[in-house]
């Protein structure tokens, strides 16, 4: 019964790799609720900065920064945010797969590009990619904070100031329920803003203490602020995502073991039978 | 009925304080502000320190933020802080715990990095172990 051994070890196998992908999918669930509260608390800082950004455009500043005006675009600067963990279905994967489709159209207009990367992920596939890449952060964890983030994109902005790049863009997975996650890229600097022309009438607001250095400081928060929700909010897939990839690893070795059962039991079947028509077959002999 | 101001506290981690109010103080880095209802539009960018709610009718509330930036609307008041705890939480132990923490997380990364580069070397190491096992084998053979 040498075959009905090798099934037996198999299903023990696959018993255990199915133990270790439940007890994932359950990890998973329970920072997936977190993930999703810590996103949730984001929003009234990034919609309180919008609301500011929207009376700024609305306003006639005297001072207008370098970060609300478009130029020529030469060089391009994507901030990447990717998970720091695998499994995690093709989260990752989908976000480079819909990165390089937009690379390979700004490699065809001859703009070059410069990366930012966020988790180690991302760090690993642009590795063997290539690229210039001239900064990254990684091990965020669970609860990713926002200094933590201050100095990668502090390297974009002032790359941008010192006109290295001309335009900024995220690159994120957008999190729409647990079970849909959408790669999405946007535009981060320069700040894409309408400019109203037929306004009511001519304000602006006082500074303190001068335009330029709060202005500055202001949209520097506003960048960090969208890079921060982009972060939190992939933190959020990643977590949802790996509990639907660990759920259906979980069923599907559910399947495998049933489907090995049934061999096993066959096999065990056909041993007997042919044991005892040998025996039969030997009494008949004598 | 007193005139009253909309004031919000956001920081990037939560939201603090949504309310009316009488009057707003907060410190700018030029000096102590006071913010009256339709007082004219402004920005400032705010040092660390106190932010008081006056609610009217003895109701006063105060939160630490460690900087950010004040906006100022007629009707609306929203400060954009950094990082901002109660003001009532606020004491050395959970300070020093908070530093140390960090300090902690900081050498907890090292230790990470250190272990991923331990690891490259040992799969390095185990590779050259095998070419030199077949490597024997192969003059034995």
């Amino acid at each position: 019964m040498a075959g009905a051994k090798e099934i037996r070890t198999q299903i023990a196998s696959i018993q255990n790799t199915q133990k270790i992908t439940s007890a994932m999918e359950m990890v998973a669930a329970a920072k997936m609720r977190k993930a999703q509260q810590r996103m949730l608390a984001t929003r009234p800082y990034a919609e309180k900065m919008r609301s500011v950004i929207g009376h700024l455009q609305l306003a006639h500043p005297e001072y207008r920064a370098a970060i609300m005006r478009e130029r020529e675009v030469r060089r391009i600067g994507y901030i990447i945010v990717s998970s720091d963990r695998g499994l995690c279905g093709g989260l990752n994967s989908n976000l480079f797969r819909h990165l390089m489709r937009e690379l390979k159209e700004h490699r065809n207009q001859d703009h070059e590009i410069d990366f930012c990367i966020i988790g180690t992920k991302a760090l690993a596939f642009f590795r063997r990619f290539g690229g210039r890449v001239i900064a990254h952060a990684t091990h965020l964890g669970d609860a990713p904070h926002i200094e933590d983030l201050i100095g990668t994109v502090k390297v974009m902005l002032n790359a941008f100031e010192s006109g290295e790049i001309d335009r900024v863009y995220v690159a994120y997975n957008r999190f729409v329920n647990t079970m849909t996650q959408t790669p999405s890229v946007e535009q981060l600097v320069p700040i894409a803003g309408e400019q109203d022309e037929k306004l009511k009438h001519h304000w602006d607001y006082i500074y303190e203490p001068d335009s330029k250095e709060v202005l500055d400081t202001l949209l520097t928060r506003y960048i960090e602020a969208l890079v921060y929700q982009s972060v939190v909010e992939n933190g959020a897939c990643e977590q949802s995502a790996r509990m639907v990839a660990m759920k259906s690893a979980t069923d599907n070795a559910g399947g495998l073991i049933d489907e090995l059962q049934l061999i096993y039991n066959k096999a065990r079947q056909a041993a007997i039978t042919q044991e005892i028509s040998e025996i039969v077959s030997g009494a008949a002999a004598v | 009925m007193a005139m009253t101001i909309h004031v919000d506290i956001v920081s990037a981690e939560g939201e603090i304080y949504s309310g009316l109010a009488e009057m707003v103080y907060a410190s700018s880095v030029m000096g102590e502000l006071g913010i009256a209802p339709r007082h004219a539009p402004l920005l400032a960018q705010l040092k660390p320190s106190e932010v008081r709610v006056d609610e009217g009718s003895g109701g006063m509330k105060s939160f630490y933020i460690s900087g950010g930036i004040l906006e100022v609307q007629p009707h609306l008041v929203t400060v954009l802080a950094d990082t901002a705890v109660r003001a009532a939480d606020l004491d050395e132990a959970a300070a020093m715990e908070a530093k140390r923490r960090a300090e902690e997380m900081l050498a907890g990364q090292q230790a990470d990095f250190e272990y991923a580069r331990a690891q490259a070397e040992l799969s390095e190491a185990v590779a050259q172990l095998r070419a030199i096992d077949r490597l024997r084998k192969v003059k034995q053979g």
